[in-house]
């Protein structure tokens, strides 16, 4: 495990960007702290603005800046922003069609045992079913880094969700990537592992533990939730016996559903979603939450072999 | 020219609109039209020429339900042809029955209420940090202002000191299932956005005249944000659509539609 959680790395990359473009600008709702953004805040200020505790405003504000020329970056805890400001992202970001970014950060059940008002558990189906907005969930901090990279300079609007704890590495510093495709972390015959965010660093895990059982998994990581890679679910449908999805996030209307829907449309055959229940989730740390719901490495893979 | 002239008459386009599309909210319509016809014939820099630079005023019409009065007067003004008002709610047509910045002369998508002052704020923020001089101007109805989000950017927009930014309310006491006051109190309004720290301007909002001294004066407030409380006449300029709930919406008839048109001829034909 290194030491950097992702939102550090956006920090890093916006510090960066916002040195060469006055209007790249950061917006928070009292949450510099949580968003890990007090550099960001410490060495631009006149290009950080504080909001208080208000996620409508605060999408507000970023949307009107947006519509002046401003590239703005917003970020408040996940749960919030993804509950408190829908319909501020659905007229001001996604329907006005603004070039305003937000992420949640600490999502999912990054907050262990806060409870439910602290988790973002529904985000993804929120954000994704509103028309407009683009949803990436990154896994480490490479990919976070050249997701990023890419957003400083493009003009569309976007979500995007990042955990709040340090995240082991998935890639190295030259892996294959493209902002609105998947990457396929490992080929494989028999089944495919499709997952996102932080989960995938599980199941890239489990990919190795099937290994060991002979079993041949794909390992794919949809970090674009919208617009989804549909060709390489397409893909793994028509090579692979059945699909395994994996997400920090419930079942209903997250990446279990959107690749289901896409196999459902295309070429069908089974597909497994392991994910949150719709029900408040056990009071724990997020390693524990993942593993009593069945989609940590050793969760997916066990699945799997008694699925085959 | 004769604004107060051009009200009138611009009600008329109103009326034609909302007759042909058997759509529309004319009574919010009528009574903001003074303050429209202010600011674009007036106040504000904004122009069809004008409209893709970055120094132009911004408006948002965060009561989007008053679209027909808008598209009345971007019309008027040049901002795309008036033969475009037939087109108004039509099958497909892009002039929808809410404000949509695909629209030459819209700024932002509204409709929902209590977005339009954040975005306000946005904008003057966006002002303020790259030193320009153009100003934004948002009209809210007074029944919008029940919207908590409403008041998230009142707190900002002080918070900021953005002189830059001049908000309306609409204070015609009537929204959709009543009186104001029947549905949630709205009293005092001049001294709730006083104490959230805005520069209140109180006036009758269906005289010209005093929309502009208003303007006028909050163009000269520095550090701190200024709304002007419009005290106007839901319904304004035809008699038996003022101060009438049911014509928050209600689609004029053969008769009403002639009877509007001729009573807003006579008011027109009075101004001097």
């Amino acid at each position: 495990m290194n030491k950097f959680s992702n939102k550090m790395i956006i920090n890093d990359v916006l510090c960066r960007a916002a040195a060469a473009d006055k209007n790249l600008v950061v917006l928070c709702s009292d949450s510099r702290g949580s968003a890990s953004l007090e550099p960001f805040a410490k060495n631009f200020p006149a290009q950080f603005v504080e909001v208080g505790i208000a996620e409508q405003n605060l999408v507000s504000i970023a949307a009107g800046m947006a519509a002046c020329g401003k590239r703005p970056f917003v970020f408040s805890p996940a749960s919030f922003l993804s509950t408190r400001a829908v319909d501020q992202i659905k007229v001001d970001v996604g329907y006005s069609h603004t070039n305003v970014k937000l992420v949640g950060v600490s999502g999912g059940v990054s907050y262990g045992d806060l409870g439910l008002t602290h988790q973002a558990v529904n985000d993804i189906a929120t954000i994704a079913s509103t028309p407009g907005l683009r949803v990436f969930l990154p896994s480490d901090n490479f990919q976070t880094e050249k997701i990023f990279q890419a957003l400083v300079h493009d003009d569309e609007p976007a979500y995007i969700r990042v955990g709040r704890n340090p995240v082991a590495d998935v890639y190295d510093k030259n892996f294959s990537f493209e902002l609105h495709k998947s990457t396929t972390i490992q080929d494989g015959s028999d089944v495919t592992i499709i997952s996102c965010g932080e989960i995938v660093q599980h199941a890239k895990a489990a990919g190795e533990l099937l290994k060991a059982k002979k079993i041949s998994a794909r390992v794919i990581d949809m970090h674009c939730l919208k617009p989804i890679d549909a060709a390489a679910i397409i893909k793994a449908a028509k090579e692979t016996k059945f699909i395994v999805t994996a997400e920090e996030h419930v079942k209903i209307g997250g990446l279990g559903s959107i690749v289901a829907q896409v196999v459902a449309e295309n070429f069908l055959v089974k597909v497994i979603s392991l994910g949150l229940p719709d029900s408040p989730v056990i009071p724990a740390a997020p390693e524990k939450i993942f593993k009593h719901y069945g989609f940590d490495a050793e969760g997916i893979a066990e699945k799997i072999y008694s699925s085959m | 020219m004769n604004l107060k002239r051009k009200a009138f008459e611009l009600r008329k386009d109103v009326v034609e609109m909302i007759y042909r599309a058997k759509n529309g909210h004319i009574g919010s319509d009528f009574s903001l039209m003074e303050i429209l016809v202010e600011l674009y014939y007036r106040q504000m820099n904004v122009t069809p020429e004008n409209f893709r630079d970055d120094d132009r005023d911004r408006f948002i019409l965060s009561k989007g339900h008053a679209v027909e009065s808008l598209y009345a007067v971007l019309a008027d003004r040049g901002f795309f042809p008036k033969d475009d008002l037939k087109n108004f709610s039509t099958h497909s047509s892009k002039y929808i029955s809410h404000p949509t910045n695909k629209i030459n002369g819209i700024e932002m998508n509204t409709g929902s209420l209590g977005h339009g002052l954040g975005l306000g704020v946005g904008m003057a923020l966006a002002a303020k940090m790259d030193g320009k001089n153009f100003r934004v101007y948002v009209v809210m109805g007074d029944g919008e202002v029940a919207e908590g989000s409403v008041w998230e950017a009142a707190t900002a927009g002080s918070h900021y000191k953005l002189d830059n930014l001049i908000a309306f309310v609409d204070r015609n006491h009537l929204q959709i299932s009543g009186t104001t006051e029947e549905v949630m109190s709205l009293k005092s309004q001049e001294r709730r956005w006083e104490s959230f720290g805005w520069n209140v301007i109180s006036i009758p909002g269906n005289d010209i005249e005093a929309v502009s001294c208003a303007v006028t004066l909050a163009k000269k407030i520095s550090g701190k944000p200024t709304v002007i409380i419009a005290h106007t006449i839901k319904g304004f300029g035809v008699s038996f659509m003022e101060n009438q709930i049911v014509w928050h919406h209600r689609i004029p008839n053969d008769e009403e539609y002639f009877a509007a048109l001729k009573e807003l001829d006579e008011r027109s034909a009075r101004c001097e």
